[in-house]
């Protein structure tokens, strides 16, 4: 938490217009197919609307298999939007822009 | 049959009964299904089931709750004895709790369950776990939307089980119409069984049917189950089969002159006994001098009281002098009295089975049948009653059932309908004449020996139960005062007779007497006539001896001279 927190005021004194950035971390498979779209998927939209306002980390599930449990993983791919409130888990290719939107709160 | 089980290596649950009834367990490293409505014990089921795997069998296991925290169901499970969160500290069990919040869900294409699988295999692998449970997997449903995505990694993750070869256990909400909401039995088709839980006359039964088991030979009917303190316990108890060994063993009754009337040994071992008769006629104390009597020669024995608490009936047996605490206290005698509508019938089949495994009596009392009526319709009550003598003469049990029986008329049947399937039946019964009721107690049967016919009188007194010989008056059975009447009248007979006798061995004595004075003054007359005539025989031999001496004389004289002489 201690970190998000300060990943918080960072991103509030880097874009005080906006006052919020966007934590996203995507759990993915190896490369599977549904992989390697989420990914790419993930990263045009980000690029598009969040463009220098984000941090995305990619984990492969499958390297760290007990993040799993902690993370309560079913479906994968999965985006995990940590900030802004509300946390948001975003699951599949991500080839559904306009859910993706809704889903990290850039459209309602 | 041992070849079939070969052939399907079974897994046991640990649960009791339910390895019976599956023959050996559930299918080694394939999935089964266990479903049910809400409430129904599905989640106990399936717990027990690692939990025993664990303990029991060496198998670590993994619950995998989508339904339950692990702290809540480590609560739930810890009433039954098992300590999960020390289970899971040896590494013989791993709770994942899987947590599906719909509201922070949102889908955005194509997604597979990878997660699932990957979390699961790594639980598996974490412990070399053997066994994984799945509780309940269709709340994934609920999560998540893409209902073709589901049913397709649902496919694909029961294959992937069997692969891993975890025997697993999958539970499922019954749906309408289907086994299960989401039609897993549909995946799942090795091995399904179906819990139940039915409300009748406001008593509630739990039971459990296997609905499928492929490859195996299996009961296919619905088994009562009772969740306890100790879990879960399923009951196979109907057998259809008529096979039970036969004990030519004999058991005493308590009464000797009960024994008396049954050859003079008593009850066969093994044998259901059953003892009716109309309100207070004394079937308790029967009873417990049955018990008393089972108890003295060191057996065990389990009183099952239906109607009174045992310090009760302990306090009424004390009046006619047997001390059932005495026994208690010994470790012979078990009370367990329940109301009959604590448990449904079944449940109540279900606790005296348990109770007699645990306590292996060698007679067990079960007073009255006739309250459980309350409980279940009469073909319920004999169908139950059929099961528990099936069952208590497998393991070769002398049982003694009483009953009520609610008319003074005798019944060729009880109102229970069980009087065809008891070894013996005594009927005890009142007998009201001349202003009293009294007891009277016949023998209506007793299978494989030649009993009594007669009706005995029934006498309860301080001392304890007698059974003693009924008289047959001119006006007819004769019991109570009026037998004690006929009785004394009987003595005053005998008096009566000796007197007669002693009178007219008297006279005859007299007679005796009288005439052996009439022979002792005959035979002294003859000897006074003997004596008389010996005496003038000797006077007459006298006479002439004298007679010649004179006349030797007077010759003599003549001779002399002096004849003249001699002859004055």
């Amino acid at each position: 938490m201690g970190i998000d927190k300060d990943l918080l005021e960072k991103a509030g004194d880097n874009n005080s217009n906006e006052g919020l950035t966007y934590v996203l971390r995507l759990f993915v498979t190896g490369a599977s197919a549904n992989s390697v779209r989420a990914i790419s998927n993930l990263k045009q939209i980000c690029e598009t609307h969040l463009k220098g306002n984000y941090s995305l980390e990619i984990i492969d599930v499958y390297q760290q298999k007990a993040i799993a449990e902690t993370e309560q993983i079913i479906a994968l791919p999965l985006l995990i939007k940590t900030l802004p409130l509300p946390r948001k888990r975003l699951v599949g290719d991500m080839s559904e822009k306009d859910k993706v939107l809704r889903g990290l709160g850039l459209i309602i | 049959m041992v070849e079939v089980n070969k052939l399907l290596p079974k897994t046991p649950t640990g649960i009791v009964g339910l390895d019976e009834i599956t023959e050996g367990g559930i299918p080694t490293a394939r999935p089964t299904l266990i479903c049910g409505a809400a409430g129904s014990g599905k989640t106990l089921f399936s717990i027990e089931f690692i939990v025993k795997g664990a303990l029991e069998f060496n198998e670590p296991g993994v619950f995998m709750a989508f339904e339950e925290k692990a702290e809540e169901l480590s609560l739930n499970v810890a009433s039954l004895g098992f300590d999960l969160e020390a289970l899971q500290r040896n590494n013989l069990i791993k709770v994942d709790h899987v947590h599906i919040e719909r509201s922070e869900i949102e889908e955005t294409g194509e997604y597979d369950l990878d997660g699932l699988f990957i979390r699961l295999g790594y639980a598996i692998d974490s412990i070399g776990a053997k066994r994984v449970v799945l509780d309940t997997i269709e709340n994934l449903f609920s999560g998540l939307s893409n209902q073709s995505i589901l049913r397709a990694e649902l496919r694909r993750l029961f294959q992937w089980l069997k692969e891993k070869r975890v025997t697993a256990i999958i539970t499922g909400e019954k749906g309408d119409g289907f086994l299960t909401r989401q039609g897993l039995e549909e995946y799942v088709s090795d091995c399904v069984i179906l819990l139940d839980h039915r409300v009748s006359r406001q008593i509630s039964t739990r039971l459990l049917r296997i609905i499928k088991y492929r490859g195996s030979v299996h009961g296919t009917n619905e088994y009562p189950f009772l969740i306890d303190a100790d879990g879960i316990s399923v009951l196979p108890i109907t057998s259809l089969k008529l096979e039970h060994s036969v004990s030519s063993e004999r058991v005493s009754s308590g009464i000797p002159s009960l024994d008396k009337m049954l050859e003079g040994q008593g009850f066969f071992k093994g044998s259901s006994i059953l003892v009716s008769g109309t309100a207070g006629t004394g079937k308790t104390s029967i009873a417990a001098y049955f018990a008393n009597e089972t108890c003295k020669n060191k057996k065990k024995c389990v009183y099952f009281a239906f109607e009174e608490s045992p310090q009760q009936i302990i306090r009424n047996m004390r009046s006619i002098g047997i001390d059932l605490q005495e026994h208690i206290d010994n470790g012979f005698l078990e009370f367990h009295a329940s109301r009959p509508t604590l448990n449904g019938l079944e449940m109540h089949l279900v606790a005296i089975h348990k109770i007699v495994k645990r306590f292996k009596p060698e007679a067990i009392i079960l007073d009255p049948i006739t309250n459980l009526i309350t409980v279940g319709a009469v073909s319920e009550v004999k169908a139950m009653l059929i099961r528990l003598i099936d069952f208590l003469q497998a393991e070769q049990i002398t049982v003694m059932f009483t009953a009520l029986t609610l008319t003074t008329v005798i019944n060729e049947q009880t109102d229970e309908g069980v009087s065809s399937l008891v070894d013996a039946w005594l009927l005890v019964r009142d007998i009201e004449f001349n202003g009293e009721r009294n007891r009277g107690l016949y023998i209506m049967k007793s299978r494989g020996m030649r009993h009594s016919n007669q009706v005995r009188e029934f006498v309860i007194s301080n001392e304890g139960l007698k059974l003693v010989d009924v008289y047959l008056g001119p006006e007819g059975v004769l019991t109570g005062s009026a037998r004690e009447a006929q009785q004394l009248m009987e003595e005053t007979g005998v008096v009566l007779r000796t007197h007669a006798v002693t009178r007219k061995d008297r006279e005859i004595e007299r007679k005796r007497m009288v005439l052996q004075a009439k022979i002792e003054s005959l035979k002294e007359e003859f000897e006074s006539v003997t004596e008389e005539l010996n005496k003038s025989y000797v006077e007459e031999e006298l006479r002439k001896e004298v007679m010649e001496k004179n006349r030797e004389q007077i010759i003599k004289s003549r001779h002399n001279g002096n004849i003249n002489k001699s002859d004055s």
